[in-house]
């Protein structure tokens, strides 16, 4: 098996070469027509070509530079009640008939990895803890954004409480609807990162993630999850629905 | 002495490039959620879908902005913005404008007219709005006095666009008027004039 595929590595490499040497030719020529573009526009994350690898490399470096920039104490900017949105807009990676509909009463959220009590907990318990929100600007990855008001559980009351393991590195999020997401620990313990059960004065709506959702004004919306139905704690990189497809992980604002 | 020099080259050519990759990822990410009546069509866009183009325009931005400081330093530090960009008068673009529009503006290779002075200053001015309205929506909490600058977040989501359409739009005059006077690319790939023009240089 060894010395034929060998063999087929020299006589690749001596291609390789060649064929490099003619791409270099052809990517100076490609630049001076100012075609260049048109052969990266294929370019786009999933298939795993050189240019993606340089993308993918770029988005982990991104990671670190807005981990850098996020500041534990530096708050997102809050709005008076006027300035809501109003409809605020629906957006899911499924129609909004297809929100899952969840019975509040049978609702449990379920905890597990680096967290002392892994107990399941009920809506009614998570409402008998202090309750508090606040108004801000909720931003999508498209670029169009909205005002919304959230109130819940301040989330790092929560950690506390459920005797998380704070020094550990992510926060993962699993949820009824297949969705999946992760926080760094630093942004899970930001003080208005919120686990919210309303939305305004009411319980959260199907459409915007009855009945439990993490409200995160320092991140993009889709790293806001919506029908959380587990929580762990975690040192291994859980990754996202989106995240793995490639939008940048951290997506800080 | 090149009519180009060689920093200048290098700078130019990076920011075609990234400008490029900027625009066109920016565009894709525009139709994502278009803020006109409008969309940019798909064969123009870059990075084939909203997470592609993201990542291209938050990697591409890397170069703009670390091939702009230097671009910026060296100008401002050797003399050349001074040579090249002034002086600059009210006067001296009016009658170079009217020259420009009657087709009697000379094309003298590494001397601005005072149009050209003006538009490359004005498009150097769009390309820190482009960058400096790019981080007020990128991190418009973190680096909330930025957004602040510019309203608030959907405030300067518009200013980048204009900032972008500014900018494209200098770049189309730039390329009519290359394509007009094309002995002015040379120079602008090796440094030099074109054989026919070195004896009066
Ligand atoms: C350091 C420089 C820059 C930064 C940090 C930056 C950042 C951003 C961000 C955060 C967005 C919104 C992304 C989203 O909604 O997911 C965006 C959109 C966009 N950018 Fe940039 N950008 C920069 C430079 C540029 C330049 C130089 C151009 C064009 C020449 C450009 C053109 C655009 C366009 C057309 C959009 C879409 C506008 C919209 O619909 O919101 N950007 N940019």
């Amino acid at each position: 098996m060894t010395t034929p595929r060998r063999r087929s590595q020299q006589d690749l490499s001596v291609h390789k070469r060649q064929v490099e040497n003619l791409q270099r030719r052809l990517l100076l020529k490609e630049m001076l027509s100012l075609g260049a573009l048109g052969m990266l526009a294929g370019c786009d994350l999933q298939d795993g070509d050189a240019v993606d690898k340089v993308l993918w490399t770029m988005s982990r470096w991104n990671d670190r530079v807005q981990a850098k920039l996020f500041s534990r104490t530096r708050l997102a900017p809050t709005y008076e009640a006027s300035r809501i949105t109003r409809p605020f807009p629906f957006n899911a990676f499924y129609p909004e008939y297809d929100a899952p509909d969840i019975d509040g009463a049978a609702f449990r959220l379920q905890l597990s990895g680096k967290i002392d009590d892994k107990r399941a907990w009920t809506l009614a318990d998570l409402r008998a803890l202090p309750q508090s929100g606040q108004i801000t600007r909720h931003i999508c990855i498209e670029g169009w954004s909205a005002i919304g008001e959230w109130r819940g559980v301040a989330f790092r009351t929560f950690l506390e409480r459920i005797g998380a393991d704070m020094t550990a590195r992510y926060v993962g999020f699993k949820c009824a609807d297949k969705y999946y997401s992760s926080l760094d620990m630093e942004t899970a313990m930001h003080p208005q990162t919120l686990l919210a059960l309303d939305f305004g004065a009411d319980p959260l709506p199907a459409e915007y993630g009855f009945p439990l959702k993490l409200r995160v004004p320092t991140k993009l919306g889709f790293k806001n999850p919506k029908h959380i139905a587990e929580i762990f704690v975690t040192n291994d990189y859980p990754g996202g629905y989106w995240e793995d497809q490639g939008y940048n992980w951290f997506s800080g604002v | 002495m090149p009519v180009h020099p060689l920093p200048i080259r290098v700078f130019h050519w990076l920011n075609a490039f990234a400008m490029t990759c900027m625009a066109t990822s920016g565009w894709a990410i525009y139709n994502a959620s278009p803020l006109f009546g409008f969309t940019f069509p798909a064969w123009a866009t870059l990075g084939g879908w909203l997470g592609g183009a993201v990542a291209w325009h938050f990697a591409a931005m890397w170069l703009l902005a670390g091939n702009g400081l230097f671009y910026l330093a060296y100008g401002l530090a050797s003399g050349h913005f001074r040579r090249r960009f002034l002086p600059l008068s009210p006067s001296g673009i009016m009658t170079d404008l009217l020259a420009a529009l009657k087709f009697r503006l000379p094309h003298e290779a590494g001397t601005y007219n005072a149009v050209q002075r003006l538009l490359y200053i004005l498009v150097l001015l769009l390309g820190v709005l482009a960058v400096a309205s790019g981080l007020a929506i990128w991190k418009p909490v973190q680096l909330w006095w930025l957004s602040a600058a510019f309203g608030d977040f959907a405030t300067a989501r518009y200013v980048h666009f204009l900032a972008m359409a500014g900018i494209v739009g200098f770049v189309a005059v730039h390329l009519i008027l290359v394509v007009l006077v094309p002995r002015s690319l040379l120079p602008m790939l090796t440094g030099r004039h074109s054989s026919s023009h070195e004896v009066s240089s």
